[in-house]
């Protein structure tokens, strides 16, 4: 811990993550918005000003107030999302690790097919027929997140089942759940730490992707990608529209990606470059 | 080490199998009628229910049990979607566009290389940037200049792709001027494809203007294609240079007076190459998946903006092949990495 502190990246990844936790739970307190409502026809598309610090968007609605009420649908659909995938990952990653065999294979067959999905494909398949929405994306990204997980957690089952301790633990008459929950689990938790952290920035930009593709979050949630496409047919009289949003999805992803990588040379010293 | 190819090539079967199997299965879950789909709202039921006989759409979906019950002959039980699904798919039939009616196949046959030169040029842009700007943050190590390297490396990989591609069109395009915001040739030029990859064709058949105008529609969506791979390649070379520049080796090849400049080049970077050569590959299928993004702001007249455009209209089988096509490319360009360590490290012998 006291290693993790003295990063600076990290603390910097660190500070900008708690940053944005604190905006997005404190936004319907600083800044009451209501998606469908809050709209004023008189200041459409209006630059930056003191008065709207981004400016407004073609409804009149304040760019600011929707960055900042994006960063719930963003931060939250992301925690789901990385939820989802951590724990079922886990689950078959230990499973495929401790018990072996044919249900190994099965789920590393599983697992390599979801692989052969570059990217977000696999999520625009699965969002494309099962219809639009947030919560099918949130579904999809949850699937596609699984081989990371499934593929560290096996590993790590792998190389403890065989150690003394797991062995002694077995021996003593320890079932294969709890061997597997109290002994080898807190062991291989390090891996998973670091993978969860990369993998919030990574499911922020994946949202955000399909949010522009028309894939996610439908009008009018304030949601970041979604915001960009609709700011994109705008781009050359209102620039802003689009360069607000994407910025927030920076800071956001810079964020989680430097706390990452702080705690990956903190718990992994081996990669420490 | 044949047995080692053998092996790797008969793995990649199962996956592919899954492959199929699964975008058939999530095919089939479409909640709308792919007849009604086609047919539109003006399509009468008896016109809805021979469209769905001609599509093979009131087969059973996996296996005809009923009609193996019925006859006893295995022939029977086979007759099913999913077998004529996959028959289809081995003799090269994707089925056909919704919209255009057009074969999915002689699509993509037009789109795939507008995608492939894409995203050739994005990996060159790539990994020529992140392999010389990763060397320079080892040499480096712990000063500002690495700073600067690893904070470039992590905002690359934190930009959403599209957004980078929207301010470099803003920056270069419409405030400066330099490059055209869209498509892959001045308006007015065309070239007959030979490769149907512009910039190859044009020099084949030794028209330079045309080859340079190509280059020059590619700069922007080849480098906002390229960033995130760039990125990783730049911090998988710095780790590995690192790791190859503490080696007793190098102390020889400095110690024997060689000129840096090939002390750096020929024993570090050749040794450090088989990790960033595995990167690069793998962003190199990455990059097919950005392509969608790219390709519909660029309007490059790739895969990627095909399948976008049938995403907005809800073209099934266009979205299917297309992805399909690409998740075949994609185990196939990682089985192309994976064989190709035994070129790049004559140490590794399977």
């Amino acid at each position: 811990m006291r290693r993790l502190l003295r990063n600076r990246s990290g603390m910097l990844g660190l500070g900008i993550v708690i940053i944005f936790v604190v905006m997005t739970l404190l936004a319907p307190v600083l800044r009451p918005y209501n998606a469908a409502t809050d709209r004023n026809l008189a200041l459409r598309l209006k630059p930056p000003s003191t008065e709207h610090l981004m400016g407004t968007d073609e409804l009149g609605r304040d760019v600011l107030t929707r960055v900042w009420h994006g960063g719930r649908v963003s931060l939250s659909v992301a925690v789901l999302v990385v939820a989802g995938s951590a724990v079922l990952g886990t689950l078959l990653g230990v499973l495929a690790g401790l018990t072996g065999g044919w249900l190994d294979m099965v789920l590393s067959w599983f697992v390599d097919i979801l692989l052969a999905f570059p990217g977000i494909l696999l999520a625009i398949t699965i969002v494309a027929t099962l219809g639009a929405t947030l919560s099918n994306a949130l579904i999809a990204i949850s699937i596609m997140g699984i081989p990371g997980y499934f593929r560290v957690m096996r590993s790590s089952v792998l190389g403890l089942r065989d150690l003394e301790f797991v062995q002694a633990a077995t021996a003593l008459g320890s079932s294969r759940f709890r061997v597997a929950f109290r002994h080898i689990l807190p062991n291989g938790l390090s891996p998973l730490i670091v993978q969860v952290t990369v993998d919030l920035g990574r499911t922020v930009l994946t949202i955000a992707a399909l949010g522009f593709l028309g894939l996610g979050a439908q009008p009018p949630t304030p949601e970041w990608g979604l915001m960009i496409k609709s700011g994109y047919s705008q781009f050359l009289n209102a620039p802003w529209l689009s360069i607000a949003p994407g910025f927030a999805i920076y800071l956001s992803v810079l964020g989680f990606n430097l706390l990452g990588d702080a705690i990956r040379d903190v718990l992994d010293p081996q990669l420490r470059g | 080490m044949n047995t080692y190819i053998l092996r790797r090539v008969l793995g990649t079967i199962p996956v592919l199998l899954g492959v199929t199997f699964l975008v058939f299965a999530v095919n089939r879950i479409i909640p709308s009628n792919p007849a009604v789909a086609i047919l539109g709202d003006k399509g009468t039921v008896e016109a809805q229910e021979q469209l769905a006989e001609e599509l093979g759409l009131n087969k059973p979906v996996f296996l005809d049990l009923q009609g193996y019950r019925a006859t006893g002959e295995l022939k029977a039980l086979f007759d099913s979607q999913y077998v004529a699904y996959m028959r289809d798919l081995l003799t090269g039939d994707l089925g056909r566009s919704f919209m255009t009616r057009a074969p999915v196949v002689d699509s993509l046959r037009v789109r795939f290389p507008a995608t492939m030169e894409l995203a050739f040029f994005a990996i060159i842009i790539g990994a020529g940037l992140g392999v010389l700007l990763g060397v320079v943050a080892a040499l480096n190590r712990s000063t500002w200049v690495d700073t600067t390297m690893l904070f470039i490396a992590v905002s690359g990989v934190s930009f959403p792709v599209f957004w980078t591609a929207i301010i470099l069109i803003y920056v270069f395009s419409v405030n400066l001027g330099w490059f055209p915001p869209a498509g892959r040739l001045a308006v007015t030029s065309t070239i007959e494809p030979i490769t149907g990859m512009h910039v190859l064709d044009a020099l084949l058949r030794g028209q330079f203007n045309l080859a340079l105008s190509a280059l020059h529609h590619l700069v922007l969506p080849a480098f906002a294609l390229g960033t995130n791979a760039m990125a990783l390649i730049m911090r998988m070379t710095r780790s590995s240079m690192l790791e190859v520049l503490q080696r007793d080796y190098m102390r020889t090849a400095k110690s024997k007076g060689l000129m840096p400049r090939v002390v750096v080049l020929k024993h570090a970077l050749r040794n450090a190459l088989l990790p960033i050569v595995t990167v690069a590959g793998l962003s190199f299928g990455a990059l097919l998946s950005g392509a969608i993004l790219i390709e519909a702001i660029f309007n490059w007249p790739g895969i990627g903006s095909w399948v976008y455009n049938a995403i907005t209209q809800r073209d099934y089988p266009i979205i299917q092949g297309g992805i399909l096509f690409v998740a075949g490319v994609f185990v196939v360009l990682n089985l192309l990495v994976d064989l190709s360590y035994v070129l790049i490290d004559p140490r590794i012998r399977y």
